[in-house]
């Protein structure tokens, strides 16, 4: 079912990066502990497994601790405005569908300021990988509720408790049509590794949600809270990832959190219905002299 | 009795197919070679209301549509009750008794004539649908003026062919009947029109300049919300297999500028449309193609507000929103075409300026120039050039390290087409050092506004001044902006036969503003007025905001109804 779509004209025998190769000349910003790090690292593994050269990869960025890392990680990026990185994502895929692209993005800037743009991605079907790093509070300000923090939750903007139900990210996705829905944990980075790996291989577009501890602003989602809750689906022999009821019944769990793929299907891309860029990404269209008399006859 | 001038106007109720109705009519005369500018008016909903279209025909040049109406066609009573005094003296009212109670307006206006047609009962006797009485009243209109019904005939099968031959049947049928029924009544004809080159005309509105002007330019990728100029949309979906554009109607307008803005970092050349709320939740985007440097066209047609107000009516309120658009302090370029061929070359050039300065470029319509059909007899689309600045789309064009921000003379750094070897580097919304790495010193800062600045120098080189048309030493000179320019240059030649010598002085680049070469030409005027489609004379504060000067004359109007030439005549005259 899963099918490679990773466009590398690399392989094993010319290929010989290795994940320091994707570092750029800046060292990361995060505190000491930071789960961005586990990400970071498993990232740049994922990449050497899979053959990529760093200008064949574009990671959209949005605003947030995690946005920084567009210092960190040497590929083509674009830092984008606090919650539009799905936008501009997918105006780069749709104009030139043969790079690699990606996005990468906090909690706040998902699931709060680009809400309407995460459900509609989702839908969509591109085909593109969505990182959500879910810290579940607003790091970079300094600590106030995130939409996915839970309820009850203090911060400086809710000294009283956050009075919402969270948000679930990986409900939301699977609400929204999204064809591929996995879950990380920043602290376990082989595994995360490898969620990365088959989401960035599935054709279509692919969400997951990293739960990440922030050391700093969130003394209540730590590494032993999640360790102690998380378990693998992957190690359920009977789960059907096909099974869309399963994977939102799973996705429901609070006692004890399942990470792995929930869900993956294949349905046509949003790009197979786009006659337009069939023979050629648009952007390798010669634009020099285009002959516009059939337009202008129709107005005569 | 010949005329150089004619003016017709129909009215109805919405649903009623007024607004195709008058397209077919204004299609007619450009075919045949005359000079066509049409108008369309209605209200925000599908069914019911009042819907106008006015078209002024002339066997010569014009400009704009006119106050005075010649022949009024009433498909109901309250196209009568609101426009008879429109009619002008001697003109026409052509009605069906069956629906409209002429007796107190005849009262009223005694120097008119009607002229009673049963729309109703030749539409029933043929047994087509009620909605073909638009066509009787089409064939009584050519009638009147003793027109050529063959060419209605023709019009008609072109655009009702897809519907059927037995629905273009009806419609042919009916609009004969209209014809013959006018031929037998008047024995004299009441207006022909003086004989022209007979040169077929294209009849484009605004939005069509733009879409042809985009699709030249080697746009490749169309975003909207629909909101007004939603035709645009609707023109670029409807072709965007044969050229290869990419049209995406987004969710909402924040999605729309930031797709837009992706597809061009990657090299594709990007437009987005939209009006002033639609701007509004856009403005956070322009800001950010402005500090990564993203070239990106953005068109912004007005319509009446705040908030949604008059959402298919016209104003220029939009001006110094436009100019001071989005947060931060940086260079933009907005445009304000006069007619519907300035829409199609500065559209061409709006694309090369947002490449070669790698900034925002905002294109300024209103819904009248949107919408309103103006004829020409061509669009030369080999004026269109493309140039793309300093990007480059091959590796083997990067010479040696790439740097993304590189701090040129110019201020403009080679852009590369994401995806190429060698290019790598971050688009930085956050302030960023020359590779694009966030960089947050004070030293840095400063370098960095200043390169992003210092493209103004050769940019305003570039633009052209406003233009000036009519005398040079004329005793009032006009200043004003976009679609004023029509209403104004009628009214300007009106007054010059009077030999009150007026000039207009036009903007079609609105920002940046060369303070210098403006500075000389307000010296040189003895009396300035503006000319503006709004409240609070944007134009004017824009001068005096660059330069100092206060123009104290103001026409204004801000009704939601573009400036017809009489008006501008009338408030002129008052001028001391």
């Amino acid at each position: 079912m899963v099918m490679d779509k990773t466009k590398s004209k690399y392989s094993k025998e010319n290929y010989n990066l290795k994940p320091g190769d994707f570092n750029t000349e800046r060292k990361p910003t995060w505190c000491s502990g930071c789960g961005n790090y586990g990400i970071w690292n498993s990232l740049k593994k994922t990449f050497v497994k899979l053959y990529l050269m760093p200008h064949e990869i574009l990671i959209v960025y949005g605003i947030g601790c995690s946005g920084n890392g567009a210092n960190f990680i040497k590929t083509y990026a674009f830092h984008a405005l606090h919650g539009r990185a799905l936008p501009v994502a997918t105006g780069a895929k749709l104009a030139n569908h043969k790079l690699n692209v990606m996005i990468i993005g906090g909690d706040g800037d998902g699931v709060g300021i680009g809400g309407n743009h995460f459900m509609h991605t989702c839908r969509r079907n591109i085909n593109m990988t969505y990182l959500l790093h879910n810290n579940k509070v607003y790091g970079l300000t300094t600590g106030q509720t995130a939409p996915t923090s839970d309820k009850g939750f203090k911060t400086k903007s809710t000294p009283s408790g956050v009075l919402e139900k969270p948000v679930n990210p990986v409900l939301l996705a699977l609400a929204s049509g999204a064809t591929y829905v996995a879950r990380g944990f920043s602290g376990d980075t082989s595994h995360l590794s490898e969620v990365i790996r088959k989401a960035i291989k599935h054709k279509g577009f692919s969400f997951i949600d990293v739960l990440q501890p922030c050391v700093t602003f969130n003394k209540q989602n730590t590494y032993d809270f999640y360790r102690e809750k998380i378990y693998k689906l992957d190690e359920i022999k009977s789960y059907d990832k096909s099974d869309l009821n399963e994977a939102i019944k799973r996705s429901m769990e609070e006692e004890k959190i399942p990470i792995g793929i929930f869900y993956q299907v294949e349905r046509p891309l949003y790009e197979d219905g786009l006659k337009q860029i069939e023979r050629k990404p648009l952007v390798d269209h010669i634009i020099t002299d285009i002959d516009i008399n059939r337009l202008l006859n129709n107005y005569y | 009795m010949k005329v150089s001038n004619l003016t017709w106007k129909i009215g109805g109720e919405a649903g009623f197919g007024i607004l195709s109705t008058g397209k077919i009519f204004s299609k007619i005369f450009a075919k045949k070679g005359y000079s066509v500018i049409d108008n369309n008016e209605y209200s925000s909903l599908i069914r019911g209301g009042h819907n106008t279209y006015t078209i002024r025909i002339s066997s010569n040049e014009i400009f704009s549509t006119n106050k005075d109406i010649n022949i009024l066609v009433a498909l109901n009573e309250e196209t009568i009750r609101l426009h008879q005094e429109e009619v002008t003296y001697g003109g026409y009212i052509v009605y069906d008794e069956n629906d409209c109670n002429i007796g107190d307006f005849k009262k009223a206006r005694k120097d008119i004539n009607y002229v009673m047609v049963p729309f109703s009962k030749i539409i029933s006797e043929l047994g087509a649908p009620k909605v073909m009485v638009n066509n009787v009243s089409l064939g009584a209109s050519v009638a009147l003026i003793n027109y050529d019904l063959e060419i209605l005939k023709n019009v008609i099968k072109d655009i009702f062919g897809r519907k059927g031959s037995e629905i273009v049947n009806l419609n042919i049928k009916s609009s004969e009947l209209g014809y013959k029924y006018i031929k037998k009544k008047l024995k004299i004809n009441v207006y022909e029109l003086e004989i022209v080159k007979p040169v077929s005309k294209m009849l484009v509105t605004g939005n069509d300049a733009v879409f042809l002007g985009a699709v030249r330019a080697g746009c490749k990728f169309y975003a909207a919300y629909p909101m007004t100029p939603s035709s645009i949309l609707h023109l670029f979906a409807s072709i965007e297999d044969d050229y290869n554009i990419v049209t995406k109607h987004a969710e909402d307008e924040m999605a729309v500028i930031n797709m837009a803005i992706g597809a061009s970092f990657v090299g594709a050349r990007a437009m987005v449309a939209t009006s002033g709320g639609g701007f509004s939740l856009m403005n956070e985007g322009i800001s950010s193609a402005a500090m990564t440097e993203t070239p990106i066209v953005i068109v912004l047609c007005q319509r009446p507000a705040p908030a949604t107000g008059l959402p298919t009516w016209t104003e220029q309120g939009d001006m110094l929103f436009a100019v001071h658009s989005s947060h931060g302090e940086f260079l933009r370029v907005v445009i304000a075409p006069g007619d519907p061929e300035e829409c199609f070359y500065l559209t061409g050039e709006a694309f090369n300026l947002a490449d070669k300065y790698q900034i925002p470029v905002i294109i300024m319509l209103d819904k009248y120039l949107s919408e309103s059909h103006f004829s020409y007899e061509k669009f030369d689309f080999k004026n269109i050039t493309v140039d793309r600045g300093k990007l480059l789309s091959k590796s083997k064009d990067i010479d040696g390290e790439y740097r993304r921000y590189f701090n040129t003379d110019d201020g403009i750094s080679p852009r590369v087409v994401a995806g190429i070897k060698g290019g790598i580097h971050i688009a930085n919304s956050d302030e960023h050092d020359e590779d694009g790495y966030s960089e947050e010193s004070a030293h840095n800062r400063k370098i960095m506004v200043d390169k992003r600045f210092r493209k103004i120098k050769k940019l305003i080189e570039e633009i052209p001044p406003p233009k000036i048309y009519g005398p040079i030493d004329a005793e009032i000179t006009v200043w004003s902006w976009g679609s004023c320019k029509g209403p104004i240059l009628e009214a300007m030649n009106i007054l010059n036969q009077k030999e009150k010598k007026v000039n207009l002085i036009h903007f079609t680049y609105l920002y940046p503003f060369d303070s210098e070469s403006i500075e000389g030409i307000i010296e040189e005027s003895n009396k300035n007025v503006v000319v503006e489609n709004n409240k609070t004379s944007q134009l004017a504060k824009i001068i005096m905001m660059n330069t100092g000067y206060k123009i104290k004359n103001k026409i204004l109007k801000y009704s939601g109804r573009q400036f017809l030439p009489e008006e501008i005549i009338s408030g002129i005259e008052k001028i001391e």
